[in-house]
């Protein structure tokens, strides 16, 4: 049976959840900025070299 | 490798013992800690916990400045390539600065040790002994190891200063833990020591391991 | 660009990670004494156990970089010790608002992991200066991997010296990091640390994947540059 009592308590336990969720996202959006980055890149070197 | 090291840490006390650089800053400084505590903490005597913390947080504390100097002479003359150039094993540079730096901590203990019955220590040092001696012991191979291995890995960088203390006073916490709770005991009032073994033998752990580990990892260091 | 092995991983930590909720909020039992606030367990003590695996992995490739010389090892000790560095954060985060929750601090020092994890943290963060003071890539790799070693054997010793330092000054029982756990608490937590982990090994993995691409795009960048 859920224990979902959306008191005192709950607000800790979810602030908690929610530190753990932000730092994987937060981690996933840096990296996929990075990717994104990378792939342009690469399409710059690729035009480059059609030249 | 022990002939090179010897040679090595010869050079070191010579130099230390012509300039005075190291020694005598270091024993300057646990005296203006003590006075430093004095007023931080308002206290004229202190015994137990406080007594046991007071004297190693300085001695730690002493022991960065220790460190930071410890390859001062090779960069300032640049003798590093000389030592690298010369077939000698990184384990004697090793065991060189660490045995030079073991023995710059004994010659501040024994001032600084007595300076803090002197200044601060509510009971006396009589109960202490010989036990203290021992944790003194282990204590300084322990920071002699760590901080030759420290200094080493700062020695290249740009930020020295600065990265000697926030690398070494972190490492050397397991090693305050344990002297610090060996010694508490025996500056108490009814002085005697308690559970010494428990940290004797952590404090002996934690020194082998380090040893161990700046022996294997040395070479690295300091190679061009 | 994907690594093999990376999506699969991804969707294993997914699912397994939402398992993990799924039987935090509805399988696990209310804890006796701390209430709901026990929940925090769940997510604390994993990233706690992965962090501190890390670090001690971060150890280990280190090792390898220095015997084999590859310099690819260096970089998979990098990122598990950058990566364990930020869940050592979240331990941070996740036990101050764990202590708030239960006993009115944002922080208390009778709790071992939590100290121990300050000074582990205090300690790796300054990983980052020394790498990046140090401008030749042979040596900076070198030297990082000393550390590394050195600060991936002081994690046990640390615990163990904050661990009994602790049991003299608070004598508590210790039931909080998983003394002896009823099943259903057990299953939930090994389902945690399951989760935990494969999201490290692919965070690990995805980060790996983008500094290996970085790096080849750099080589093909100046090969570009020479041959033009």
């Amino acid at each position: 049976m859920p224990a979902l009592p959306l008191d005192e308590a709950g607000k800790y336990v979810a602030g908690a959840y929610v530190v753990f969720v932000a730092l994987i996202l937060v981690y996933v959006a840096i990296i996929g900025a990075k990717i994104a980055r990378i792939g342009r890149e690469i399409g710059e070197l690729a035009a480059e070299d059609d030249e | 490798m022990i002939a090179a090291a010897r040679a090595i840490a010869r050079k070191d006390l010579r130099i230390e013992w012509r300039t005075k650089e190291s020694v005598p800053a270091m024993t300057l400084f646990t005296i203006t800690v003590y006075v430093l505590f004095h007023f931080g903490l308002d206290r004229d005597s202190l015994d137990g916990e406080l007594a046991s913390g007071v004297l190693w947080v300085t001695v730690l504390l002493a022991a960065v400045i220790g460190v930071s100097r410890l390859f001062a002479a090779e960069r300032e003359q640049g003798g590093i390539e000389g030592l690298l150039l010369a077939p000698v094993d990184r384990t004697a540079l090793f065991v060189a600065k660490a045995a030079v730096l073991f023995l710059y901590l004994c010659v501040v203990e024994l001032v600084a040790v007595p300076a803090f019955a002197l200044l601060l220590l509510g009971p006396g040092l009589g109960g202490a002994f010989p036990e203290l001696l021992a944790i003194l012991l282990l204590g300084n191979l322990g920071i002699a190891a760590v901080g030759a291995l420290v200094s080493a890995l700062a020695a290249e960088t740009r930020a020295r200063e600065l990265i000697v203390p926030l690398l070494l006073l972190p490492l050397l916490v397991p090693l305050l833990i344990s002297c610090a709770q060996a010694t508490e005991p025996l500056l108490r009032q009814d002085a005697g020591p308690e559970d010494l073994a428990r940290w004797l033998g952590l404090l002996t752990l934690y020194d082998v391991v380090f040893v161990l580990v700046s022996v294997a990892v040395f070479d690295f260091l300091l190679e061009d | 660009m994907h690594s093999k092995g990376l999506v699969p991983l991804a969707w294993a930590s997914a699912v397994t990670l939402t398992v993990a909720f799924a039987l935090v909020f509805f399988y696990a039992p209310l804890d006796a004494d701390q209430g709901f606030v026990q929940k925090i367990f769940y997510v604390h003590v994993p990233m706690a156990i992965v962090a501190l695996g890390g670090f001690v992995a971060g150890g280990i490739m280190a090792i390898m970089h220095l015997r084999s010389g590859d310099r690819s090892w260096d970089m998979r000790s990098y990122v598990a010790i950058h990566l364990s560095i930020i869940l050592g954060f979240g331990v941070l985060a996740t036990g101050a608002i764990w202590a708030r929750a239960s006993w009115g601090h944002w922080w208390v020092w009778d709790e071992p992991v939590l100290v121990s994890f300050l000074v582990v943290v205090l300690l790796y963060c300054v990983y980052y200066p020394l790498r990046f003071s140090i401008e030749d890539p042979d040596r900076q790799a070198r030297y990082s991997s000393v550390f590394a070693i050195a600060a991936g054997a002081f994690v046990p010793l640390n615990f163990i010296a904050v661990r009994l330092a602790e049991a003299y000054t608070h004598p508590r029982v210790l039931s909080q990091t998983g003394g002896s756990l009823p099943g259903e608490m057990r299953l939930t937590f090994l389902v945690a640390l399951l989760g935990m982990t494969l999201l490290f090994v692919t965070l690990w993995k995805l980060e790996l994947t983008a500094k290996n691409a970085s790096m080849q795009l750099k080589k093909l960048r100046t090969r570009a540059r020479v041959a033009a």
